[in-house]
């Protein structure tokens, strides 16, 4: 406290402290786990009633993946030439939005953004349940998944001893997700080990002392353990920094890799990271300004916070604003009359409202956050972090299916149209995500508690050099 | 405290055994152990405890506290070098693996291509080389800390749980050649520890 | 190559009984195993062990078969009858099994042999060779020495396979639609014809079979008082009286279009729905064919007057769309023309002026043909015009008609007779006239006063519904027959298989009402033809060299004929003609090219099988031009009324680009009301407005919209002509062009050059397969469609499933309108897989099961597939396709009888394309082994595609082999592989269409 009130109060008013009012280490460790701590049975109803509908939704999801295996893939929409539509775009889209978590714990922590510790737990859990959602439409789109859950993995099988092929970005996209969730998990599993042995030592009742004592694996915060976890945390950053690239850049090669127009596109890796983060965040913010709401985190999730989220929204949602530009120019320049033809329809053609919507929600709404009014208001945060994936969604809607509605031949031109199943399995996927990620709020930390303390000792020292360089307090 | 008078009863407790596989005899002293409020506090204290010639010192904090590795002479952590070799295990995985399904045992020609190339096999090699390290990683990091185990002799230190939450405790272990219990507690009471106390293994 | 056998023979019914005496027998003759078989069949089928025998073999199928048709015995009897099927199937290699087992060297089980027989459709007759496993029917191709077919098939012959198939067929004797028997019926018929057989009348198709024709002249001789009716749906009776009024005598005319070098079409869709047969298509594209330099000046040229837009239209070099009621006074002022230069300076004079410059140029090398939707007066008309060029004679030849022409409308005179109570007993063999009989003459009313009606029909169709005898017919694959070809060449219709459903065929029933005894067809047949044979000449051998055959070379052939026409006469009947109808709207009625005139309507792959124009599939609609859209105001799918006074019918609207404007086209044989599962309810019924004075161009129609809409279902979206415009897709220049500058084709496209980062690979060892498709020949006929389906055993998915874009053809016709869309060229192209040397597709398979063989085919491992799709959606063509649900599901047992047992039946989740019919190149590689060459050959490897098409426009082989005839035609310039640009190097290419246009009417 004190020491807040010693700062240079024209520094103070630049960067204002990311851990508000008057919060001391013991009162950190109360206010984040009083969410976790109550009974089960003193679980507002609220809660029990949102995860009633959430799970509900989940068994729908269940049904139609068994309605879909029963009867096979034509209870779908797809068709020739559509043989990937809202499959494959629910897939790129759970990935994408799968991707802020890993990028907000691994690259702003080495680039020592400390605003990131008050967010980072729960955008790596819904990186891990969003990539849950992701993982399901890769298997499930194929015709006899019965076989591709095994024959897609370098597994010897003795039924037709075949291998696999490692030219097909298919099999590039299996390395790359699954490792992709493990590393993830990993990483997300290490960062919550100190807060679970919070948990224990708090822990009144005998269950929790024992699960959480379990998941802690005997945590006890020695110096011989820091040393080790913080050499350890910083290699799981560094590595899963340039993993959290490639994934996306993998998927975009499942498209980039083939020869339809409109999907032969080199500029595709970077545009899909772009708009992944892009995706990622604006998924991010709007669970933290619900869970802010609801759990009063004011004090921890502050409008800064928000505030930078919002800078990489404006500056991600404007890097793929160039990438469709670019593309219209290249398939102009390009000369290839398919290459042409195909972005004319794609803006023109029967799906010009897909196109439309995907232009409007990804580049010209962001486009507010220029102004800080806009950035630090939460409504229109809250409004735009849901048109932005609504609009990422169909960025990968038009890249998907409206490609290749209409290719080559005008022969074989054909239409899509979703039918019943297609909605439900998304929903159900929707379901399922919501309902991790409330089981998660409620029984695990939601904010990573020794990193806030540990951002708070810096801040009670604003003018000491934090050890690790930076000033503290400083964020930027 | 309650253990001093328990401590020459013959019938070892179930506890006893517990310290017995952990290497520690019963009512064998583990060390010397005192607080403070502020990580700083600790840092201080960790050096000076250290000039006075103490060397088996370690310290319990809720957040890693910058500078109590130097202040502890505490070497730095190995773990680097290990993911390194586990980040050449998997490209050579990787390689092999895709040489060997391509080439060896089934070739096929797939889209006019060579049987083995490297450019086709830059995303899985890579991805391998990710996976393997960070799993050697995790588990490295149990591993090194001497992680995980059921008990440990500084849980009967009277703030110990606080070592989660606010509290920076610092250790001086009683196989330091300079242990004395009396002298130091004293010791660390003399840095301004507070809640100094012998705690035995 | 497939061994082509003998499949018959031997003399009467001989003395032996009991299986194992015939089998002792066997296997002391020394003759083919056919003759033996046949002959102990028959025995057999007499004597009462083999009664015996079946019944133990088969406790349930023999009696099953002859219990009421309920929902649940249906399914009875479809299993039961596959059981009688089996039993069918089993007796090739049941008297044969034996002796296989002490080694027969002229049979093996499980292969498949060739056996000849013929089809007849519409008074054509075509020559077939049917592949069979273990008597099992399969596959029908063209066979090669027979002058109707000369190897090739049409869609329809292909798909009239089927059809056996169908569970839905007439299964037993039904008398006031109570089971009955067909010995109960012998009794009955006793009595039905009597006496001197007055109020006795036989309505038939065109007879083509020799027997029958010999059969009914019996008949009329024992009950002279009887009498006897052609009458066909689909009718030819035109181009007869069209004769007759030309040269005052009974005969029928050949047009060779491969000698003509100007051809004059007046609405003739010789190449579609005006003629069933291959014949037609062979000969016109012989005349388009170009292997060499010389072969450019050779080319044909076609004119085209018609009024909906035909295959024969969109294969015309000038196309000039007009009414049909209009094509009269078009060859009446053609006709002067070729005299006198006409005036004029709109579209059709132009055309009338540059057509007869031409044919006069052309001379005995011209040839106009008329169409036989079009009345007497213009095929007379066209008569003049070829005499007048010279070339009737050379271009058109002419043989005596066997039937002499009857004045009146022979079906009209019959049912006036039925309604004045004239016809007591009205024995119909076949042709379903309660549906096909123009709607005036309420036929059905008719029939319902005449007291016995006996109906000798396939289905339980209208006509069985009316009839007091329905008598199941037995399939053209199932009995013995004959059939004679136009020009009069007899060829033996072989049964494959026994009767699945204790079927009849039109011979055998006759026979039967001619002296109440139940007569083998075959020794009908064969005492027939041993008959015609000359005395001492060895009978037997003649008539197993006929059988070995499929046609008997030294019948006597129809007798040829020069007749001349009189000019002046036929234009004065021209000048009397009535002028041409009046403003309204004018209904044309044409053929379906799915079920003809309807008797295919319950065949999957015919309904699945695309309109070769309109791409339209389960289902027809009424075509009118996009000019008498607009100005009556409807779009697409608008179901309008079609009325004229006391006849009605509602269609759905399909626009036509090229359609003659105020004129409708609509096919017949839709709106079956009596049809099995799949032909049920399947498109609207033309024949509802479809009556005697306007049976092929009804005039003054209103047309209304009745504000409801009808989804119409087709294979492609339409209206895509602008697009193709600059994708070069599909390429063609005129010959002229092409001479001047050959590499006008090739840089059409530019293909860059393509550096790839990795080392090309290399296909020089071995056999390298690869296909050449020539646009120019390609009529687009479907054929290879329908053969595709047939050989591979692929799916039909249904009207719905090919709604949401699912259909599973292999190899599919691409059809692309260019220029106007009120008056567009149209140009086919068919599209197998490219078996691209770098294929994208299996770049893609994450499980690699597609890949490529050594000799460079696109494999499918079906086994591996997961069904990711990927594969499909990277083929720049589109040629792979997705089992997206079970589609064998619903098939009946009896359906597994048609599934070719070479290839894989796909499950559900897996792609599947064209393999170039891998298991013909495994075979053959197979046969050439056995017969102890080292390896194929050239020609030893067919597919089914280029063995069916008619105008030999797909060429297969080994383009590792230089002097191979695919290797040739690839060297030529017009040479293209479709988006060569993308570095994907198709095995399959296409020879450009080369285009004859008139460089007057170019300008």
């Amino acid at each position: 406290m004190s020491s807040i009130v010693q700062q240079d109060p024209q520094l103070l008013e630049q960067n204002p402290p990311l851990v508000k009012g008057g919060v001391d280490y013991h009162d950190l460790s109360e206010k984040i786990c009083s969410v976790v701590e109550p009974e089960v049975g003193q679980t507002p109803m609220k809660y029990w009633i949102v995860l009633a509908i959430t799970a509900s939704i989940t068994l729908l999801l269940g049904a139609m993946l068994t309605y879909l295996v029963a009867t096979g893939i034509g209870v779908w929409g797809n068709n020739k030439p559509v043989g990937w539509a809202w499959d494959i775009t629910n897939f790129v889209f759970w990935i994408g939005i799968g991707h802020a978590g890993t990028l907000i714990s691994a690259i702003l922590f080495l680039f020592r953004q400390k605003w990131r510790t008050s967010i980072n737990r729960s955008a790596e859990a819904m990186t891990l349940f969003a990539v849950m959602c992701a993982g399901i439409f890769p298997l499930f789109h194929t015709g006899r998944p019965w076989r591709a859950f095994y024959w897609l993995f370098p597994i010897p099988n003795t039924d037709i001893n075949m291998w696999q092929n490692f030219r097909s970005p298919l099999i590039w996209d299996v390395f790359a997700v699954s490792t992709y969730f493990t590393v993830s998990l990993l990483f997300w599993f290490t960062g919550l080990v100190p807060d679970l042995a919070t948990l224990r030592d708090r822990a009144t009742t005998t269950i929790r002392q024992w699960v959480y004592g379990l998941l802690s694996l005997g945590w006890r915060g020695s110096a011989r353990h820091w040393r080790h976890y913080e050499a350890a945390y910083l290699i799981l950053a560094g590595i899963s920094t340039p993993l959290v690239l490639s994934v996306h850049s993998v998927v975009s090669f499942d498209f980039a890799t083939s020869v339809i127009p409109g999907w032969h596109t080199t500029i595709f890796p970077p545009y899909f990271v772009a708009g992944a983060i892009f995706s990622g965040f604006a998924c991010v913010m709007t669970l933290l300004l619900i869970a802010r709401w609801s759990l009063n985190l004011q004090d921890l999730i502050t409008i800064k916070h928000l505030e930078n989220m919002n800078k990489i929204i404006l500056v991600t949602g404007s890097i793929v604003g160039y990438a469709y530009a670019c593309e219209f120019f290249i398939a102009w320049y390009s000369g290839n009359i398919y290459e042409r033809f195909t972005f004319l329809n794609r803006a023109f053609g029967p799906y010009w409202w897909a196109a439309w919507s995907m232009y409007t929600c990804n580049v010209f709404i962001p486009q507010l956050y220029w102004i800080k009014k806009m950035r630090t208001n939460l409504w229109v945060m809250f409004i735009i972090s849901i048109t932005t994936n609504i609009g990422m969604w169909f960025e990968r809607f038009v890249i998907i299916a409206t490609s290749l509605t209409r290719d080559f031949l005008p022969t074989s031109w054909g239409y899509f149209h979703p039918t019943w199943v297609d909605m439900c399995t998304f929903l159900g996927t929707i379901g399922l995500f919501l309902t991790l990620f409330l089981l998660f709020a409620r029984f695990l930390p939601m904010i990573a508690i020794s990193e806030v303390k540990h951002v708070r000792s810096y801040e009670k020292h604003a003018f000491k050099p934090g050890p690790l360089g930076a000033p503290a307090g400083k964020v930027h | 405290m309650a253990h001093e008078e328990t401590a020459g009863l013959s019938a070892p407790t179930p506890l006893d055994l517990l310290k017995e596989k952990v290497g520690l005899g019963p009512d064998k002293v583990y060390a010397v152990m005192g607080d403070f409020a502020e990580p700083e506090q600790l840092v201080e204290a960790g050096r000076k405890v250290r000039s006075l010639g103490y060397t088996k010192l370690d310290a319990m904090s809720p957040f890693p506290v910058h500078g109590i590795d130097e202040a502890l002479g505490i070497p730095r952590s190995k773990i680097g070098w290990i993911v390194i070799f586990a980040a050449v295990l998997g490209i050579l995985t990787a390689q092999v693996l895709i040489y060997y399904v391509g080439v060896i045992n089934y070739p096929l020609v797939i889209g006019g291509k060579p049987l083995f190339d490297f450019t086709f096999t830059i995303p899985p090699t890579f991805e391998l080389t990710v996976l393997f390290s960070s799993i050697c990683t995790f588990l490295f990091t149990w591993v090194l800390s001497g992680l995980p185990r059921l008990y440990h002799p500084s849980l009967n230190y009277k703030k110990a749980l606080a070592a989660s939450d606010d509290r920076f405790i610092l250790v001086i272990e009683s196989d330091d050649p300079k242990f004395d219990p009396q002298q130091t507690a004293a010791d660390l009471a003399g840095v301004g520890a507070e809640n100094v106390e012998v705690v035995e293994g | 190559m497939r061994e082509q056998k003998t499949g018959a023979g031997g003399q009467g019914p001989g003395a032996s009984t009991g299986l194992v005496q015939i089998q002792g027998q066997i296997q002391g003759k020394t003759e083919p195993a056919g003759l033996k078989y046949w002959r102990s069949l028959n025995e057999l089928a007499h004597t009462e062990q083999f009664q015996k025998w079946v019944e133990n073999e088969f406790p349930t199928s023999h009696t099953e078969l002859l219990d009421g048709n309920s929902r649940r015995t249906v399914l009875k009897v479809m299993a039961a009858s596959f059981g009688l099927a089996g039993l069918a199937a089993c007796h090739r290699p049941e008297v044969i099994l034996a002796p296989t087992a002490r080694g027969r060297e002229d049979y093996s089980p499980g292969a498949p042999y060739q056996y000849t027989s013929v089809m007849t459709l519409n008074g054509h007759s075509m020559g077939l060779l049917v592949e069979t496993y273990d008597g099992r029917p399969t596959k029908i191709e063209g066979n090669a020495l027979h002058p109707g077919s000369l190897g090739a098939a049409t869609a329809l012959t292909q798909g009239s396979l089927l059809n056996l198939y169908d569970p839905d067929r007439s299964k037993e004797v039904l008398e006031n639609g109570k089971a009955s028997s067909w010995e109960k019926f012998a009794a009955a018929a006793k009595t039905l014809l009597s006496g001197d057989g007055s109020g006795v009348r036989f309505l038939s198709e065109t007879v083509m079979s020799p027997t029958l024709a010999d059969l009914r002249a019996q008949v009329l001789k024992k009950f002279p008082k009887a009498g006897w009716v052609e009458y066909e749906s689909i009718s030819r009776a035109n181009e007869a009286s069209g004769a007759f009024l030309a040269f005052g005598q009974d005969i029928d005319v050949h047009p060779q279009y491969d000698k003509a070098k100007v051809i004059v079409s007046l609405d003739y869709d010789f190449l579609g729905n005006d003629y069933p047969g291959p014949l037609a298509g062979k000969l016109f594209s012989a005349g388009r064919r170009v292997e060499s330099e010389e072969d450019l000046d050779k080319l044909n040229r076609m004119y085209v007057v018609e009024s909906q837009f035909s295959l024969t239209g969109a294969n015309a070099d000038h196309r000039l769309r007009m009414r049909g009621g209009d094509v009269k006074q078009f060859a009446t002022d053609l006709l002067a023309a070729l005299s006198a230069a006409p005036s004029g300076n709109d579209k059709r004079a132009k055309f009338l002026a540059a057509a007869a410059k031409d044919l006069k140029a052309a001379g005995a090398a011209a040839l106009v043909v008329a169409g036989p939707r079009q009345p007497a007066i213009v095929h007379a008309l066209a008569h003049a015009m070829n005499q007048t060029l010279g070339s009737a004679g050379a271009t058109v030849t002419f043989t005596k008609s066997p039937q002499a022409l009857t004045k009146t409308d022979p079906l009209t005179l019959l049912t006036t007779e039925m309604n004045m109570g004239q016809v007591s007993t009205l024995v119909i063999l076949g042709g379903n006239p309660v549906y096909t009989a123009a709607a005036d003459l309420q036929f059905a009313a008719a029939m319902a006063k005449v007291a016995n009606t006996i109906y000798l029909g396939a289905d339980p169709d209208e006509t069985a519904a009316d009839a007091k005898w329905n008598l199941p017919e037995a399939h053209y694959l199932e009995t013995w027959g004959d059939a004679r070809t136009a020009t009069g060449v007899p060829a033996i219709q072989q049964p494959m298989i026994e009767p699945l459903f204790g079927g009849k065929s039109a011979i055998e029933v006759m026979a039967l009402l001619l002296d109440t005894k139940d007569k083998k067809g075959y020794d009908l047949v064969k005492s027939y033809w041993l008959e015609q044979m000359p005395a001492k000449s060895n009978k037997e051998m003649t008539w197993r060299q006929a059988l070995n055959d499929g046609l008997l070379k030294d019948a006597k052939a129809a007798e040829a004929v020069k007749p001349t026409a009189d000019i002046k006469k036929i234009s004065a009947a021209a000048a009397a003609e009535p002028p041409a109808a009046g403003s309204g709207i004018e209904v044309g009625f044409v053929a379906s090219a799915s079920t003809w005139d309807g008797r295919f309507i319950n065949n999957a792959w015919m309904q699945e099988a695309p309109e070769p124009m309109t791409k339209l599939v389960w289902g027809n609609a009424a075509l009118i031009s996009p000019a008498t859209a607009r100005e009556k105001n409807l779009s697409e799918g608008d179901i309008v009324t079609l009325s004229k006074g006391n006849v009605k019918m509602e269609a759905a609207v399909m626009i036509q680009p090229g359609h003659a404007d105020n004129s409708v086209t609509i096919a017949l044989g839709y709106g079956r009301t009596r049809a099995g599962r799949v032909g049920k309810d399947v498109g609207f019924n033309a024949g509802l407005i479809r009556t005697s004075d306007g049976f092929w161009y009804g005039s003054d129609f209103a047309i209304a919209s009745t504000g409801k809409t009808f989804e119409l279902v087709t294979t492609q979206e339409r209206g895509l002509a602008e697009h193709l415009n600059d994708r070069p897709l599909f390429r063609e220049a005129s010959v002229s062009e092409y001479k001047a500058k050959p590499k006008v084709i090739e840089e059409m496209s530019e293909v860059p050059e393509i550096h790839s980062i990795y080392p090309e690979w290399t296909w020089d060892k071995g056999h390298q397969w690869g296909m050449a498709i020539d646009l120019g020949t390609c009529t687009g006929c479907n054929a290879c469609v329908v053969a595709c389906q047939a050989e591979n055993n692929i799916p039909s998915v249904g009207k719905d499933q090919v709604r949401r874009g699912r259909e599973m053809h292999w190899i599919r016709m691409d059809r692309y309108y260019v220029g106007p869309e009120d008056d567009p060229r149209a140009v086919e192209q068919p599209l197998p897989c490219m078996q691209c040397e770098n294929a994208p597709c299996e770049n893609v398979c994450p499980v690699a099961a597609t890949s490529h063989s050594p000799e460079g085919l696109n494999d499918m491992a079906y086994n591996r597939c997961v069904g990711t799709r990927y594969c499909a959606n990277n083929c720049p063509f589109k040629v792979r396709h997705f089992n997206f649900l079970n589609w064998h599901k619903n098939d009946p047992e009896i359906m597994q009888m048609v599934q070719n047992p070479d290839v894989t039946v796909r499950m559900r989740g897996i792609m599947e394309k064209c393999t170039y019919c891998v298991q013909r190149i495994q075979e053959a590689r197979i046969t050439a082994k056995t017969n102890g060459r080292k390896d194929i050959q050239e020609g030893d490897v067919v597919t089914a595609c280029q063995q069916t098409c008619p105008a030999s426009a797909i060429v297969f082989g080994d383009i590792n082999d230089p002097n191979s005839k695919v290797s040739k035609l690839k060297k030529q310039e017009r040479n293209y592989a479709m988006l060569a640009e993308l570095g994907i190097k198709p095995r399959t290419t296409y020879l450009a269409r080369l285009r004859n246009p008139n460089p007057e009417l170019e300008a």
